[in-house]
């Protein structure tokens, strides 16, 4: 198990660096990013722009500069290119709103996609089930930003039942904190708990089938407890490792679309911003954030499944 | 060609290992499963050689590698005098025709997206035999030699029983009027009634096309039935083999006797006998 | 049957609404079953053999399915009670165990959790320790080594024949008073089917247990049955004693069968012993005899399906479906000296 953790982390560590360099690549690739150019403003005087460009580096080799740019990262100093702001407290502050979202809808999504993906197998081919599966398909199909326009405009500017956007800190005042939330939570959790609710349905109709529901019912014991403790028990390992890949993703840069449309100023919101103003520090740091959230959950994921399922555990041998 | 008095299949030492592989970094070998631990035997022309074991001993894993869809570990296994172990796949392509293997599961071995003419022709087409009218009648051809209608040639494997798709299997297997043929355990999945009439057909074609045939099968009757030689395996090794009747009747090796022991006798006084030992009316 | 059968069952019929049509599975099957006897019932894929032993316990009820007939365990006629009456005698008072231990044991749960399961469904008042207790006793009695240990590992962690001693303790912890095993052995080695087939031999004898053996091996059969019935497209064509139906089978079926049976103390014949075709498919029967496509005896009667009935004026609970007379089928099973099916010329 230890070596199993020893060879992920290790992993992650490579599979960061290499995001790092390709991020880099990329941005340097890009036409019209020049920063100095940028940075000079409105009165781009070719001198000034030599001397940005002298003061800040960017003729130096391309490795060089990729280096520059990681140690800054790391000891904190990184700033950004385009208004001077301090990148890795820029990031802090956005923590909260990013979390809140991330974690407030995943709740949703899970409890709600659990319920419904639960009642659609056990009454399957039903009026329930045909009725949970067309909300699924729709939450499946619709986009996220269709969505939260079509939230905006009805829930908010139209009839004024909900803040058009922003964040308030759970801190300061948690009935305000959650008011603001609830349509970005509804929004970015309806895509899961269409796909959820459908992954469960599928995966217990499929363990119904099983030979051990056969023997638990041959035991004599209780409908219920067939479903409960046989079926949804089994099927509920795959929906949680999904669940940890999509959290992480969603953390990762997945929320990024929710954030900006509801002005949340979280991560996301700094990751859009920073995109459009083609300003490769804030860029460069969230990208590694989000990767090391993703790689974090995968890992986290692998352990849990062998957890979840004996028959995986990891070092040890099956007969 | 083999010569004279040769065998047509000849393995010698034969050893396949499945490494366990752990490590922090890289990888490193802690352990080997010893699938085949040194196998020899040979297979004469137009012989049928029946390999008995249980789960575990080998045999599929043995099949495999004799046919080289398994790279040996090591050992040597001759083809009609011809060295082909190790070999690369563009080696092995033309030999390929001479060497078919018939799989267990019907209903797995057969490509459900494909219709049976297109299973059966398959290999007809790859190894550039024939095309286009020429190969649906060598096809149809084929279906019927195994008892199944010209008219099966358009329909899915799922339109089949069981039994008609094990015939469809073996129609496959002598599309290219291959040498040998390794069966591994080709009655197991079917039903007791259809299971004669797979091992019946089976030794109608050996008649007819002159065919060798290595025969796999945890069941000994059967296996006795259409064997000329047995083998016994366990362990990944042979612990016994000769003359199918002589392995049955006088087994030498312990192993082989409590494989024949643990045989049921479908025969309710013999079976009283043994038990109580005695005998009975 | 001078005593009351423990279980009795009559007219049982099966049917499931399929997109090809209604599929009659089991089609009035009926027997009894006496404290202690060895029931063995026999046929392939098709037969209803599975569907009927499956029935009995209720697990084939299902909108789709029409369930007709009586199933009476000693005075409770089962076929009407509720689901909940029903889960009382489940594990109970009848116990079933399946072909495949592997799968049928559920992957992700302890073994000993399992065995605990199913006695605590149905002892509320014992306490996990006793419970638990009594499981690693079951463990030891169906041969497993080290019971105290291996109570506590999970399914992948036992050997096949150990997976389906487990799954036989589990089934007889309660001390039900029937057994169905329903193809126990197919999926094991020989070696450790002989085993099994001791360890059910045994547990027969010693706590007179009931047991109803479904399987397609006749040397299964011969090895632990009393009684036997054999079945074919969801009816029972031929019901006997274990000698009756070895050594006088009455129906052309059964002599197929027991023609392609394979005899290691015998000299080999020269072509194995056929049936021709292939069992019906379900959604088709054949009218009258089911087994007449197949059949060389074949004559204008089959068109009109036989009753089961005792032909022999001696044995009178040796039943068939055929309606060639005694002297016939004497005549007519009997291939190269030994009983098969002649091939037709």
């Amino acid at each position: 198990m230890g070596r199993f953790v020893v060879r992920r982390l290790l992993g992650m560590i490579l599979v960061l660096f290499a995001i790092s360099v390709l991020v880099f690549l990329i941005f340097n690739v890009i036409p019209n990013s020049d920063p100095a150019q940028r940075m000079a403003g409105k009165v781009a005087t070719p001198a000034l722009v030599r001397s940005i460009t002298e003061e800040w580096g960017f003729d130096d080799p391309l490795p060089q500069q990729y280096l520059t740019t990681m140690e800054k990262i790391f000891s904190g100093d990184l700033i950004s290119y385009s208004d001077q702001r301090d990148v890795d407290e820029e990031i802090v502050k956005g923590l909260p709103a990013t979390f809140s979202l991330c974690i407030g809808a995943a709740v949703i999504w899970m409890f709600f996609g659990i319920v419904f993906g639960y009642l659609s197998a056990v009454r399957a081919g039903g009026l329930t089930d045909r009725l949970l599966t067309i909300l699924a398909m729709i939450g499946i199909s619709m986009p996220v930003f269709t969505l939260a326009s079509i939230f905006l405009i009805y829930l908010t500017y139209k009839t004024q039942l909900f803040p058009s956007g922003g964040y308030v800190g759970l801190t300061e005042d948690p009935f305000d904190w959650a008011y603001h939330l609830v349509l970005p939570w509804t929004t970015l959790a309806i895509l899961y708990v269409g796909f959820y609710s459908r992954v469960l349905r599928s995966n217990m109709l499929d363990a119904m089938s099983g030979d051990y529901v056969r023997t638990a019912r041959a035991k004599g014991l209780s409908e219920r407890r067939v479903m409960v403790r046989h079926v949804l028990r089994n099927s509920l390992i795959p929906v949680v490792t999904l669940f940890g890949l999509d959290f992480g993703a969603t953390v990762g840069g997945g929320a990024i679309l929710t954030e900006a449309i509801f002005s949340l100023n979280g991560v996301g919101d700094y990751a859009f911003e920073s995109t459009t103003n083609l300003d490769l520090p804030p860029i460069m740091a969230i990208t590694l954030f989000g990767a090391f959230f993703v790689v974090l959950f995968n890992t986290l994921v692998d352990i849990a499944y062998a957890y979840l399922d004996p028959r995986v555990r990891l070092g040890s041998s099956a007969q | 060609m083999s010569g004279v008095g040769e065998p047509l299949l000849e393995v010698t030492d034969l050893v396949k290992h499945f490494p366990v592989k752990r490590g922090l970094l890289v990888d490193r070998e802690v352990d080997r499963v010893r699938a085949v631990d040194g196998v020899s035997f040979g297979v004469a022309q137009g012989e049928t050689l029946g390999l008995v074991g249980e789960s575990g001993s080998g045999k599929s894993t043995l099949c495999r590698v004799v046919l080289q869809l398994l790279k040996p570990t090591s050992g040597s296994v001759r083809f009609e005098g011809e060295e082909i172990a190790g070999l690369s796949r563009r080696r092995m392509r033309p030999l390929r025709r001479e060497m078919q293997m018939i799989f267990q599961d019907p209903y797995a071995s057969l490509n459900p997206r494909k219709r049976v003419g297109q299973i059966v022709g398959e290999p007809l087409r790859l190894q550039g035999r024939a095309s286009g009218a020429e190969l649906r009648r060598r096809v149809q051809e084929l279906l019927e030699r195994v008892g199944l209608a010209p008219e099966h040639y358009g329909r899915y494997p799922h339109e089949f029983s069981g039994g008609q798709r094990q015939r469809v299997g073996i129609a496959r297997a002598l599309a290219l009027r291959p040498k040998l043929i390794v069966a591994d355990e080709p009655v197991s999945a079917l039903d007791v009634s259809i299971r004669a009439q797979i091992v019946n057909l089976l030794d109608d074609l050996q008649d007819e096309f002159g065919l060798t045939y290595v025969f796999v099968a945890h069941d000994i009757g059967v296996v006795r039935h259409i064997s000329d030689r047995i083998a016994v395996m366990h362990d990944g090794k042979i612990v016994e083999q000769g003359p199918a009747d002589r392995v049955c009747e006088q087994p030498a090796d312990p192993y082989t006797k409590t494989l024949l022991a643990a045989v049921p006798v479908p025969d309710p006084r013999e079976s009283r006998a043994q038990r109580t030992g005695t005998a009975q009316p | 049957m001078t005593s009351a059968p423990l279980l009795h069952v009559k007219g049982l019929r099966v049917g499931f609404a399929t997109e090809g049509g209604e599929l009659q599975a089991v089609d009035g099957v009926s027997f009894d079953l006496a404290p202690g006897e060895v029931l063995a019932i026999v046929g392939e894929s098709g037969s209803g053999k599975s569907v009927t032993a499956q029935t009995i316990i209720g697990l084939t009820r299902s909108p789709n399915a029409r369930i007709e007939g009586s199933v009476r365990l000693r005075d409770t006629e089962l076929m009407n009670a509720s689901e909940a009456e029903l889960r009382r005698f489940r594990g109970e008072q009848i116990a079933m165990v399946f072909q495949d231990p592997m799968t049928s044991l559920n992957p992700v749960y302890r073994v000993g959790d399992q065995i605990v399961e199913a006695i605590r469904a149905h002892r509320e008042k014992m306490s996990n320790a006793e419970a638990r207790k009594l499981a690693v006793e079951m463990l030891g009695s169906v041969g497993i080594p080290e019971p105290a240990r291996r109570v506590d590992d999970y399914p992948h962690e036992f050997s096949g024949g150990m997976r389906q001693r487990a799954m036989i303790a589990m089934a007889l912890a309660l001390a039900p008073d029937v057994l169905i095993a329903d193809e126990p052995t197919t999926a094991l080695d020989v070696t450790i089917q002989a085993q099994i087939l001791d360890l059910l031999g045994g547990l027969n004898r010693e706590r007179n247990l009931a047991t109803i053996l479904i399987t397609h091996d006749l040397g299964v059969v011969a090895e632990v049955a009393d009684r036997v019935l054999v079945m074919y497209a969801g009816r029972v064509v031929e019901e006997g004693t274990l000698d009756q139906i070895f050594y006088d089978p009455q129906h052309p079926y059964t002599w197929g069968l027991l023609g392609s049976l394979t005899r290691l103390d015998r000299p080999r014949p020269k072509r194995l012993p056929q049936i021709r075709g292939a069992p019906p498919s379900l959604l088709d029967l054949p009218t009258g005899c089911s087994f007449r496509p197949r059949c060389p005896h074949a004559f204008d009667r089959c068109t009109e399906l036989p009753d089961l009935a005792a032909r022999l004026e001696e044995a009178s609970e040796h039943r068939d479906r055929c309606w060639l007379t005694p002297e016939q089928k004497r005549e007519e099973r009997g291939v190269e000296g030994r009983i098969g099916l002649e091939e037709p010329a």
